[in-house]
């Protein structure tokens, strides 16, 4: 195995700037992140905190108004940021391929699913129609559509989500990629067949050696998928780190908050532990730490300055006051958040 | 004491003929099923898409006629009610939908959408009618200030706020919450499941809950009952049926539910296939052909809701009546 990550984002900032530049929107601000061959990695935030702009940024297919500001991003050793569009093209699809919301938007209507499916294996790897349609039948079969023949026939209207959802997971895969972008993929799917696709999506990661990026705002998705987790707040990561040391001791009281403010089905009637105030604006940020209005531990510094990322233990990072060693309140903090 | 009380209800869509003009029969969307919701409490129900549930809220609403069965509302059925017994219904039944963004009026203060129903219901003068605006806002958490403010100046969470203020504005009994917080941020979703259990606490609000987060539905609820293809598969009190679900298909939805943590493994029941179309429901047990435990009797006898512990389950699987039909 190559020394270096799959992929490695260093300080990666993309702005949305208005028409006449007066206005600057940090939708992904200084966030770094790493994720190695086959991992899974789950990036969670709330509407507006930048998940989705962060993985438009790594395909670089970001609208006319962002930018990105700065920063770097290192797939399998190579700059992305440096390549032309027509490298690009190349990767997408191919090395990196990406999943979204929702299936009927990211289907055409008009192009039968054998199309559909075999549109990037003719592109990327030059093979001819027939050739491509019977891999394309085999990729309907690896997604467990039955009667594959007949289906490649057929539009996406004659289908169901879940089948829909199974066919863009397949186009997904279809050039083999090292890295799959998952933005929210079951959210338009029912319980039972949720638990189908992520199972589907697991055993297709084992077969290919894929990793997975996992973007979502449902914490039972990483709890059940992902090896790590980056926790993002306004557009920086808040908190990073194995999954299972996060769930057992977050370190940030954002983290701490949304892991209470979840029902758990084995409990009972408690009030929940809600997470005071609302979503922060982005065009009007505090000062200071973005969460610090809503948290329950903000002292005066959280307000004035924003906190710089911190490593500790084993690969975690918090973006922090209190966990920061100058700060007395620290050591009582993180303390909390291990017992 | 029971609020409301339905009886055998149905109802059936006929559906569309098709394009050569053959019939294409009937949608049973809700099966002659039956529940009761007690005062103050709540009743959840759960189902996957095309099981009933939002056909189930419409006809509790109103808003769909029944085509069997019936609905009885503090003893009265409603299908006998005059028109001021009606209206008094309307009155104490309301609903919060899922989207505080296409349920509120952009073009409408704050004040005006959750004066509405009391204009229209009630004779008030203009300063008894803001009285009531700003007790109800204060009622959900929200500044006075918020009366004069359009829709679009708030969060998700506070226009469901609004909603909910909205359908509390002429004193219900009954409150149809029909995915109330799916669409809301997740460090939201807390703070209005809260509020509505605070409500229902102050106000002694019954509320009949639909959502498909289960553990949402387990947290909020007293009852739940389990929808499946237009019939309730099983129904009990909450807790018991969350944790030891009896019919197969309400223990492979609950093992299908997301875990809470990564430590958090269960036996996870994997059914195959998907849901029927509710056109042509199978025959004998809806669920038969998806059902791990199948057997030949469920392909052709539909089974009936009966008691099996304390609870109503609809399985051929439990109760006396199998082993009597066996023997």
């Amino acid at each position: 195995m190559s020394t270096h990550p799959l992929l490695q984002i260093d300080n990666l900032s993309t702005h949305y700037v208005s028409a006449r530049g007066t206005r600057v929107v940090r939708a992904v601000d200084d966030v770094s992140l790493r994720i190695d061959a086959g991992e899974t990695l789950g990036i969670v935030g709330e509407s507006g905190s930048g998940k989705s702009t962060l993985a438009l940024t790594i395909l670089r297919l970001l609208p006319p108004a962002a930018r990105v500001a700065s920063g770097r991003m290192l797939f399998e050793g190579e700059d992305l940021l440096a390549k032309s569009d027509a490298e690009m093209r190349r990767v997408r699809g191919k090395r990196i391929a990406m999943i979204l919301q929702d299936p009927m938007a990211s289907l055409n209507p008009l192009f039968s699913i054998g199309d559909q499916v075999a549109e990037p294996i003719r592109v990327h790897e030059g093979v001819g129609r027939a050739a491509a349609w019977s891999r394309a039948r085999e990729l309907l079969k690896a997604v467990r559509i039955p009667s594959p023949q007949t289906r490649l026939l057929q539009h996406p209207h004659e289908m169901s989500g879940g089948m829909r959802q199974r066919i863009v997971g397949a186009i997904g895969i279809s050039c083999e990629p090292r890295l799959l972008i998952a933005d929210e993929p079951t959210t338009s799917l029912d319980l039972t067949i949720q638990a189908q696709y992520l199972n589907l999506l697991r055993e297709l990661q084992r077969a290919h050696g894929l990793a997975l990026i996992f973007i979502t705002h449902n914490l039972g998705i990483v709890a059940k998928m992902c090896d790590q987790l980056a926790v993002m707040y306004a557009g920086r990561v808040v908190e990073s780190g194995p999954v299972r040391q996060i769930f057992n001791a977050p370190a940030h009281p954002y983290t701490q908050a949304l892991l209470n403010s979840i029902p758990r089905m084995s409990d009972n009637r408690n009030r929940l532990a809600a997470i005071d105030g609302q979503p922060p604006d982005l065009v009007a940020l505090p000062p200071g730490c973005a969460f610090a209005p809503r948290c329950p531990s903000a002292f005066d510094r959280c307000r004035e300055s924003p906190p710089s990322q911190l490593t500790f233990g084993d690969q975690r990072t918090v973006r922090c006051w209190l966990a920061d060693a100058g700060s007395d309140a620290a050591d009582s903090q993180v303390r909390k958040g291990a017992a | 004491m029971v609020v409301l009380e339905a009886a055998g209800l149905s109802k059936h869509f006929r559906a569309r003929r098709g394009f050569f003009g053959g019939d294409r029969g009937n949608v049973r969307a809700v099966d002659g099923i039956s529940f009761a919701i007690e005062s103050g409490r709540t009743l959840g129900v759960v189902g996957e898409s095309g099981c009933g549930k939002t056909t189930t809220a419409k006809l509790v609403l109103g808003l769909e006629e029944p085509t069997g069965g019936s609905i009885r509302f503090e003893g009265q059925d409603l299908h006998a009610l005059d028109a001021a017994a009606r209206r008094h219904y309307r009155k104490s039944v309301q609903a919060v939908f899922q989207d505080p963004y296409a349920s509120l009026n952009p073009r409408m203060r704050i004040s005006a959408i959750i004066a509405e129903p009391l204009t229209t219901n009630e004779r008030l003068t203009a300063g008894e009618v803001r009285g009531h605006v700003l007790r109800l806002l204060d009622l959900v958490g929200l500044p006075n200030r918020s009366a004069d403010l359009f829709p679009h100046e708030f969060s998700g969470g506070q226009r469901q706020r609004i909603a909910i203020a909205r359908a509390l504005a002429l004193s219900p009994k009954l409150v149809v919450l029909d995915e109330p917080v799916s669409a809301l941020d997740v460090s939201i979703r807390a703070q209005i499941l809260n509020l509505l259990r605070d409500l229902q606490a102050e106000l002694g609000l019954s509320y009949l809950f639909i959502a498909h987060d289960l553990a949402a539905v387990a947290h909020m609820s007293h009852a739940i009952a389990v929808m499946y293809l237009g019939k309730i598969v099983e129904s009990g009190e909450a807790q018991t049926l969350a944790r030891a679900p009896k019919h197969p298909y309400t223990q492979a939805l609950f093992s299908a539910a997301l875990p809470s943590h990564p430590e958090d493994r269960r036996e996870e029941i994997v059914l195959s296939g998907e849901v029927p179309s509710p056109l042509r429901p199978p025959p004998g047990c809806h669920f038969h052909p998806r059902c791990p435990h199948a057997m030949a009797r469920c392909g052709k006898q539909a089974p009936a809701l009966d008691d099996v512990d304390g609870r109503l389950v609809a399985c051929h699987l439990y109760g006396a009546s199998t082993a009597a039909a066996a023997a």
